[in-house]
């Protein structure tokens, strides 16, 4: 029998689909609560169908990320023969995981950083910047490229748009509410609709804003995980991610609030907040990180009895 | 990859498909008889090395296991630019049956060890009289075979490979995506 060397980590499992679990009954809790709300008011009908504006919006972010994520990178599609190292390094990465071979972009910046993103693995595009190809050896920018192949992998922009589907509603909601507070009907029973609606909508963009950034870190643990396995190479991911956090801090501060709406598909945030920032983190820490590519480099290095 | 592999984001490296090498003996003498192409004799397994002494201690008992054979073929190792290693067996070019048990010697080794997820293609390089060479490239995730025919650095002959394509397809299981037909310059062999 052929042993396996991938490691169950049931921790990270149960908590990662506990908070989609979570976010899901967000979304469903807003939907039906704001329902009851709303027909005491005489406005029924209105929220079945802000809660469709918001699917829609959602899915068209998903839609069209590969396409808005280059856009706001202003990264260019590469062909092999313009860059036959990035393109060797993915095929090889793509035959060896079994996925289709996904686009490849390079963004001209000084940030060195990497993303992948697009509807579905077949319509994936993965970009790494200038800045993470001068600064990483081959074989750490391989580790980074099969992070990202993870992120496609496991379909992490549509997991992610699922998951921000309620905040994107509730963010409507907030929209809709303050300006119908001010502009509507002045009589007593719509003017505590909508500022039930408002307390509500906020008080769930809270909580799901902070779900969706938990759920994000989760999803990195998991990418690295992959990546790790797929490369063999825990240590090559490490190094790379302590370069990059390093190179992050000494990046002037303009250049990072340039690639802000970015951020949540970066290999490492570009962004280096102080308060609250385990809580809000789109990352995990490089710590937490570290920690678990030591535990698969001690499980990969582990000699068969 | 199923609904719960995405949503825990647990996808794992998929497994080797090792049974497929067999056929290749048999589609050697296609080779030879339909388009003049003989084997050189050289095979290489590339895999990917993982850190730590449990694949040190593996990859040296293969090496031992292979030149314990009394008829014991020339085995070489190398990593290439990618970082990924090729065992490179070379045996009696009549005997494409032994290199491939040789090739399987490296492959159920890395298998039974939890490296099987490493593997990543095996190459039978061939040549004509004219000097033209071809590789028999197998890639062990899709369990398919492909032709990869360098003519120089970065150019390869699609023509050559199509027409392999065309000749063994009755025999082997070929690769029908071509964007997988993966180039690998500086295979060994080739």
């Amino acid at each position: 029998m052929a042993t396996s060397r991938f490691i169950k980590d049931t921790g990270l499992t149960v908590r990662m689909t506990t908070v989609m679990f979570l976010l899901g009954a967000l979304f469903v809790a807003l939907v039906v609560g704001l329902m009851f709300i709303a027909s005491g008011a005489g406005y029924g009908g209105l929220v079945p169908i802000i809660g469709l504006a918001g699917i829609g919006v959602a899915f068209y972010q998903w839609w069209n990320s590969d396409k808005v994520a280059m856009k706001a990178m202003r990264a260019q599609e590469v062909s092999p023969e313009e860059a036959p190292e990035l393109h060797g390094m993915i095929d090889r990465l793509c035959a060896l995981a079994d996925m289709p071979k996904p686009r490849v972009g390079i963004a001209h910046m000084d940030i060195p950083n990497a993303f992948a993103t697009g509807r579905s693995p077949e319509r994936a595009v993965v970009c790494v910047t200038t800045g993470i190809q001068g600064l990483l050896t081959a074989e750490e920018l391989e580790a980074v490229l099969a992070h990202e192949l993870s992120h496609v992998a496991h379909r992490d922009v549509l997991v992610m748009t699922v998951a921000s589907s309620a905040g994107i509603v509730a963010g409507m909601l907030m929209h809709g509410a303050r300006f119908g507070g001010l502009m509507g009907r002045r009589d007593r029973n719509s003017a505590a609709f909508f500022m039930i609606t408002l307390v509500v909508s906020v008080v769930v963009y809270a909580i799901s804003f902070f779900l969706t950034r938990l759920l994000s870190r989760y999803r990195e643990l998991a990418a690295d995980r992959a990546g790790a396995y797929l490369t063999f190479k825990p240590a090559a991911l490490a190094s790379a991610l302590q370069k990059i956090s390093g190179g992050i801090a000494t990046i002037p501060q303009r250049d990072l609030r340039a690639s802000n709406a970015m951020n949540a598909f970066f290999i490492a945030p570009a962004i280096s907040g102080a308060s609250l920032k385990t809580l809000t983190a789109t990352h995990p820490s490089l710590e937490q990180r570290l920690e678990q590519l030591a535990r698969i480099q001690a499980e990969l290095g582990r000699p068969e009895s | 990859m199923g609904l719960w592999e995405t949503v825990t984001g647990r996808r794992r490296t998929p497994p080797a498909n090792l049974d497929s090498l067999f056929e290749v003996p048999s589609a050697a003498i296609t080779l030879q008889t339909g388009l003049g192409l003989t084997p050189t004799g050289d095979a290489s397994v590339c895999y990917r090395a993982a850190g730590g002494s449990a694949f040190d201690t593996m990859q040296r008992e293969v090496v031992e296991l292979l030149q314990a054979d009394p008829v014991a073929p020339a085995v070489r190792l190398e990593t290439d630019s990618f970082g990924f290693t090729w065992l490179s067996v070379t045996g009696d070019p009549a005997d494409t049956a032994g290199l491939c048990t040789d090739l399987h010697v490296v492959n159920t080794s890395l298998e039974a060890q939890g490296f099987g997820p490493g593997l990543l293609c095996t190459l039978i390089p061939f040549a004509d009289a004219s000097g033209r060479r071809v590789g028999l490239v197998y890639l062990y995730k899709q369990g398919t075979f492909y032709a990869f025919a360098p003519t120089g650095p970065q150019q390869r002959d699609n023509l050559l490979e199509i027409t392999v394509r065309d000749a063994l397809a009755d025999e082997l299981p070929m690769e029908p995506d071509l964007a997988r037909w993966m180039a690998v310059w500086d295979a060994p062999g080739l």
